[in-house]
C-alpha cells in the first residue's frame, strides 16, 4: 500500500485505549542536544507520519496518550529512555518498533517496545547507570572519585527556573567504576587519554543528574577535565546487587516480558 | 576574522567535532545541530557544484522559511549538487566560534561555509543585512566582495535584494523573483566554469552570470552622482554586459510542487506547522505594499494540486497543523471549494488546518469557521490598514466602514471572541486625526461585536506599524514619516483609547516607536553609499536587528554619520524626503516588471485619493507586468468541484487483519 495516502478511521479519536506499549529510546549523536520538549514534538510527528492508531484524551483539545518518564537533561546522551503510549486497536510491538523508528530523525532511534504489564513502571525505574567520558589523567580522575566517596555528604548548587537550589549530590551516589580497555568517542580525536567512568546514581529527590555528580568530583576531587564530559545514560531500572560490593541497573521491561 | 586553527582541514570536512565542544555552553544548542526530518546530506565529492543557502536569521525564524526550504530541495534533487543550510548564530555562539576558531558552519554536515562555491541568501527584509556580514566573517570570506578570490560566490535573493543596492559592495551578485529556475541556471553556469577548469577567475564566471540579462552583478555597473548628490544615472562598466536587469517569473506552480518533503526541525520554530503555497502574487495593488507589486502577475496553484501537496506534505512530516500560505490567500479563485473539500478530508482527524487571510469581508468569516469547525474559535485578523476612509482610498485598501463593522458582527456572532485589526501609521497624506479613527473603529467594533454576541467578554486588538516606502511601489517616491512625528500620532491614539470608559478596556493596542522603521527605510531605499553605513554599525555591534532587545537606533546613527561622511546625504535625505518623478532611484535599473510611468500614475492617483481595482477581475490597468514579462495571469477555475477522498492506508503496526479480538492470539503465534 502506498505510503502517500493516510488512513484515519473517522472514529479513531475516540476509540478507547485497548493496549498499552512500552518504548525505549536512545538519543545519540548531535541529537542528544535536543531538549525534552524538542523529543516530545518529534515523537507525536512520529506517531502521526508512522499511523500508529493512538488513542486520544477526550475534551476541546484532544492530545494523545503519551507519558514520559524521567528524560535525560539536554545534551546528555541516552541508551535508556522509556515511554508509555495507549493505542486504540492491538499492535505489533515490533513493528511498532520499526514503523516509529523509521518516521523519527536518525539519533532519535527506538530501541524496544513491549506491550505492557502492570502500572508500576514509575517505580521501576530506580537509578541509572550513567557513562561519562573525561579527558584528564586516570589519576586525577580516581583520586577525585576516592574524595567523593569519602565524603558523606556534598552540597551542590544547580541553577533551576526557579533560580539558585543547593542540595546534597553524594546521597544519590551509589558506585563509580573505572573502566578499562573501553575506548569513548572522544578518544577518538584526542588520543592523549580520556577515562570511561561509569557511575550508578540513585533516582531521588531532589534528582541527582550527571553534571552534579560532575559538580561534586570538582568540588571535593578537584577534577577540571580538559574538555566538557561527554555523558550518555546506560541504563535505567531497578537497582541490583551484583555481587556482596558491586551495583547493576537491571532492564524495567523484564517484568514485561515475563507477564508476556 | 576567524583564526588559522581549522586550516589543515580538507574541503567540505565536517568542523562538528569542534563545534560540539562549544555546544554544551550555549542556549538551545538543538537549533546549530540539524539532523532535521527530511534534511539531505550528500557526499562533497560526489558533487561539482556545492551551495551554501542561508536564511540571515536565527534558525527559530529561518528554518521555516518555504523560500529556503524549497531551493534546498530543487538543487538536491540534481545530480551531481550538494545544498546546505546556514542561518546567524546568537551572540554566545558567535564569541565562543571567534574564540576557538570554529568557522560559519552548515546544519546539514557542518561543513565550513568558506569551502562552499555559492552562498545563496535570502533576504525576506533588509533587517537580515548585518546577520550576513557577521556570516561572511566568521566563514573567513573578505566582506568586500571585490577582495575575494577563491572563495564562494555570495548571491542574494528574496525580496530585499530587488534593491540590493546598499549590499552592493559585499555580494557578489543579486537575484530578482522567483528562485527556482535561476539556481538552476546559476548552478549550469557555475559547473560549467568549474569544470572548464575557471576560465577568467572570478570576474570570469561573474560576466557569464550577468550575460543572461536576468543575474544582477554589482561591480559591472558604475552609479555616478549630481552635486546634490543624487544619482545621475547608473552604467555598465562592460560592453556585453546589458543595461537592465529582469527579475525570474515561474509560471507553472503545478509543475513546481516544492517543498515535497519539508523539514521537520526538532527545535521549536516560529512555525510550528507546515505551509502550502496555494498561489503567488497579488494583483490587490495596496499602494504600500512591495511583496503585491514585485511578486505579479497571480499565479495558481490548482485545487488538485493544493490537495496533493496538503496530503503528500502530511505524510512526510506529521505536522498536525497546515497553513494554506500566499500573500492574500482568501483571495484564490478556488479557496472556498479548496476550504471544504480539505475540511472535509480531514474533519475526523487531529490535523488542523489554517489560512492566513487579512482580508476584511464576511467570504472571510466563512473560510475560517468552514476551517475551524470543530475547533476553537479564539481570535480572527482583518486588515483595514488605515483608520479613516480617505487614507484608505490613498493607499488604496477599498474597505468601507460598514464593511468591516458587517465583518465584524459576522465574525462574533459565529463565536469568535478576539477579533485583530492590522493599521499603518505614517502613511502618505496621513494626519492626527486618521490615525485617531482607528480609536473610533475598535469602539465601533466592539460596540457591535458586543451586540451581535450577547456578550461583554469579547476583545479587539490594534496592531500598527509604522509604514516604510518601498522601492518598487507606487509610494517609493514618498517621503517618510519621521519617527517624533509617528511616536506622537500613536500617543495621541493610545490616550485616546485608555481615555474611553464604555469600550477602552476590550481594546488592546499594539505598536512599536518610529525608531526601527527609519532604519528600515535607510536600508530600503538606500543605495550604494548606504554599504558603508551598514559596515560601520556591523563594526559596532549591530547584530539581529529585527530583534527589539538586540536593535539599538543610536548606533545605526552614529553609524550613518560615520558612513556617509563626506557624501553630502545623510539619513534624512534617504527616508523622509519626497523624490521627484525624474529622479534616477537606485533601483531604476532592476525591472521588476512594472513601468514606471505606471507606478508614477499611480502615486498621483494616490495623491488625488483615486482608488484602482483589482486586475483579476476588472479591465488591465496596464501595470506593465505582463507585458514586458510576457506572462499572464494564471487564475483557476479549474473546474474540478469535489475531490476524492484520499486512498485510505493501512496501518504497518497492527497485529493482523483480522478483527481486534483475535488480536492477542495472533501475538502468541508471531
Ligand atoms: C511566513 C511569513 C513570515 C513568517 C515566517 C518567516 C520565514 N522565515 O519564513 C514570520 C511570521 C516569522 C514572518 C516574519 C516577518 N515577515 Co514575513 N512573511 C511570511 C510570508 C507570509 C510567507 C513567506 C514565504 O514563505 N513565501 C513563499 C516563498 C516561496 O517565497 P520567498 O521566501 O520570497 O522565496 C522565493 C524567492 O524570493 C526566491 N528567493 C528567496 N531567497 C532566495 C535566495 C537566492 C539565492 C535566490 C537565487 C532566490 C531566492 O526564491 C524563492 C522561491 O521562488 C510572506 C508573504 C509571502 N507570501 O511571501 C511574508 C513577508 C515575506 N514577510 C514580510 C515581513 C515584513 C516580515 C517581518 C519583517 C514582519 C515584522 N515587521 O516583524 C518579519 C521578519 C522576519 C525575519 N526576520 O525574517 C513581508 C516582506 C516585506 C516586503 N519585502 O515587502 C512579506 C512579503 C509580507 C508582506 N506582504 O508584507 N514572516
Ligand atoms: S492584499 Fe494588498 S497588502 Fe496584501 S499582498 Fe495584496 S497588495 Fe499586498
Amino acid at each position: 500500500m502506498s505510503k502517500q495516502t493516510k488512513n484515519r478511521p473517522p472514529d479513531r479519536d475516540l476509540a478507547p485505549t485497548i493496549q498499552k506499549l512500552r518504548l525505549r529510546y536512545a538519543k545519540r549523536g548531535r541529537l542528544r542536544f535536543s531538549s525534552h520538549r524538542d523529543f516530545q514534538r518529534a515523537l507525536e510527528r512520529a506517531l502521526r507520519r508512522a499511523d500508529i492508531p493512538m488513542a486520544y484524551s477526550a475534551g476541546f483539545n484532544p492530545h494523545p496518550k503519551i507519558s514520559y518518564s524521567n528524560s535525560a537533561p539536554t545534551g546528555v546522551a541516552s541508551e535508556a529512555e522509556y515511554v508509555e503510549i495507549g493505542v486504540t486497536a492491538m499492535c505489533d510491538p515490533d513493528k511498532v518498533r520499526r514503523e516509529l523508528d523509521e518516521a523519527l530523525p536518525p539519533g532519535l532511534d527506538i530501541v524496544e517496545v513491549v506491550v505492557a504489564h502492570g502500572s508500576d513502571f514509575a517505580h521501576r525505574l530506580e537509578a541509572s547507570l550513567w557513562k561519562a567520558e573525561i579527558v584528564a589523567p586516570r589519576g586525577e580522575v580516581e583520586s577525585a572519585v576516592a574524595a567523593v566517596l569519602a565524603s558523606p555528604e556534598i552540597t551542590v548548587e544547580r541553577l533551576t527556573k526557579a533560580g539558585k537550589r543547593s542540595f546534597d549530590a553524594r546521597a544519590g551516589i551509589i558506585q563509580f567504576t573505572l573502566i578499562d580497555g573501553e575506548t569513548g568517542a572522544q578518544t577518538d580525536q584526542n588520543a592523549d587519554g580520556c577515562v570511561i567512568l561509569h557511575m550508578v546514581v540513585r533516582h531521588i529527590t531532589p534528582s541527582v543528574r550527571p553534571d552534579d555528580v560532575l559538580a561534586a568530583l570538582k568540588q571535593v576531587g578537584g577534577l577540571v577535565p580538559q574538555k566538557p564530559v561527554r555523558v550518555t545514560r546506560l541504563a535505567q531500572g531497578p537497582l541490583a546487587l551484583l555481587d556482596e560490593v558491586n551495583y547493576t541497573v537491571g532492564d524495567p521491561f523484564d517484568l514485561d516480558r515475563v507477564s508476556a | 576574522m576567524t583564526s588559522q586553527a581549522l586550516d589543515h582541514r580538507l574541503r567540505g570536512e565536517s568542523v562538528f567535532s569542534e563545534l560540539e565542544m562549544l555546544l554544551p555552553f550555549v542556549g538551545k544548542p538543538i537549533q546549530y545541530v540539524g539532523g532535521e526530518l527530511n534534511a539531505v546530506t550528500k557526499e562533497w565529492n560526489d558533487a561539482d557544484v556545492h551551495w551554501a543557502l542561508m536564511y540571515p536569521d536565527a534558525y527559530e525564524v529561518g528554518a521555516p522559511n518555504q523560500g529556503v526550504q524549497i531551493l534546498y530541495e530543487v538543487l538536491n534533487e540534481q545530480n551531481r549538487v550538494l545544498a546546505e543550510r546556514t542561518y546567524a548564530v546568537w551572540p554566545d555562539l558567535e564569541t565562543l566560534m571567534r574564540e576557538n576558531g570554529v568557522p560559519q558552519f552548515t546544519v546539514d554536515a557542518h561543513r565550513s561555509v568558506g569551502d562552499f562555491d555559492l552562498l545563496g541568501l535570502s533576504f525576506s527584509t533588509e533587517l537580515g543585512y548585518t546577520n550576513m556580514l557577521t556570516a561572511l566573517d566568521l566563514a573567513g570570506i573578505p566582506l568586500h566582495a571585490d577582495q575575494r578570490d577563491e572563495h564562494p560566490i555570495v548571491i542574494a535573493g528574496g525580496h530585499a535584494a530587488f534593491n540590493p543596492e546598499p549590499i552592493s559592495q559585499f555580494i557578489d551578485a543579486a537575484v530578482l523573483g522567483d528562485g527556482e529556475e535561476a539556481v538552476l541556471l546559476i548552478t549550469e553556469i557555475v559547473r560549467t566554469w568549474i569544470l572548464a577548469g575557471r576560465p577568467g577567475g572570478r570576474e570570469g564566471v561573474l560576466l557569464e552570470l550577468a550575460k543572461t540579462g536576468c543575474i544582477y552583478v554589482p561591480r559591472f555597473y558604475d552609479v555616478e552622482y549630481l552635486a546634490d548628490g543624487r544619482i545621475q544615472r547608473v552604467v555598465p562598466n562592460r560592453p556585453d554586459v546589458p543595461w537592465r536587469i529582469t527579475k525570474f517569473t515561474l509560471m507553472d506552480l503545478d509543475a513546481w510542487p516544492y517543498p515535497k518533503a519539508p523539514l521537520v526541525p526538532l527545535a521549536e520554530t516560529v512555525h510550528e506547522r507546515m505551509s502550502v503555497e496555494i498561489f503567488r502574487g497579488c494583483t490587490r495593488g495596496c499602494r504600500f505594499c512591495q511583496a503585491g507589486m514585485i511578486t505579479r502577475p497571480v499565479r495558481e496553484r490548482s485545487i488538485t494540486g493544493i490537495a496533493d501537496m496538503v496530503e503528500n506534505g502530511l505524510c512526510k512530516t506529521g505536522f498536525e497543523e497546515v497553513g494554506l500560505l500566499s500573500l492574500s490567500s482568501a483571495d484564490h479563485s478556488e479557496i472556498a471549494d479548496v476550504a471544504r473539500n480539505l475540511a472535509d478530508r480531514y474533519e475526523k482527524t487531529q490535523t488542523s488546518l489554517s489560512l492566513p487571510s487579512t482580508r476584511v469581508d464576511a467570504f472571510n468569516v466563512d473560510l475560517a469557521n468552514e476551517l475551524s469547525r470543530n475547533g476553537r474559535r479564539s481570535g480572527l485578523t482583518f486588515a483595514p490598514e488605515g483608520g479613516s476612509e480617505r487614507i484608505r482610498r490613498v493607499i488604496n485598501k477599498l474597505v468601507s466602514e460598514e464593511d468591516l463593522i458587517r465583518t465584524v458582527t459576522t465574525a462574533y456572532s459565529a463565536g469568535w471572541r478576539n477579533v485583530k485589526l492590522y493599521f499603518m501609521c505614517g502613511l502618505p497624506t496621513e494626519t492626527d486625526e486618521d490615525v485617531l479613527q482607528i480609536a473610533t473603529m475598535a469602539r465601533e467594533v466592539i460596540r457591535a461585536g458586543r451586540i451581535a454576541s450577547g456578550r461583554r467578554d469579547i476583545k479587539c486588538t490594534v496592531s500598527i506599524g509604522g509604514f516604510v516606502p518601498k522601492p518598487h511601489t507606487p509610494f517609493q517616491w514618498a517621503a517618510q514619516l519621521d519617527h517624533e512625528s509617528t511616536d506622537s500620532r500613536l500617543r495621541k491614539l493610545k490616550e485616546a483609547i485608555r481615555d474611553d470608559r464604555e469600550f477602552g478596556k476590550a481594546i488592546g493596542i499594539r505598536y512599536h516607536d518610529g525608531k526601527p522603521g527609519i532604519v528600515e527605510g535607510l536600508l530600503s531605499r538606500g543605495d550604494r553609499r548606504v554599504g558603508n553605513v551598514i559596515e560601520s554599525a556591523w563594526r559596532n555591534g549591530a547584530r539581529f536587528d529585527g530583534w527589539s532587545e538586540h536593535f539599538s537606533y543610536d548606533r545605526w546613527m552614529e553609524s550613518a554619520e560615520h558612513g556617509l561622511d563626506g557624501t553630502g546625504v545623510d539619513v534624512d535625505w534617504f527616508t523622509i524626503r519626497e523624490r521627484e518623478y525624474t529622479e534616477v532611484l537606485p533601483w531604476n535599473h532592476l525591472d521588476s516588471g512594472l513601468d514606471a510611468e505606471w507606478l508614477w500614475e499611480d502615486w498621483q492617483d494616490a495623491l488625488s485619493e483615486v482608488a484602482v481595482d483589482d486586475c483579476r477581475w476588472t479591465p488591465c490597468f496596464d501595470c506593465g507586468v505582463c507585458d514586458q514579462l510576457d506572462t499572464e495571469i494564471q487564475v483557476g477555475p479549474t473546474g474540478v468541484v469535489d475531490l476524492p477522498m484520499p486512498m485510505p492506508r493501512q496501518s504497518q503496526v497492527l497485529i493482523s487483519e483480522v478483527s481486534h479480538a483475535d488480536g492477542i492470539n495472533e501475538t502468541a503465534s508471531q
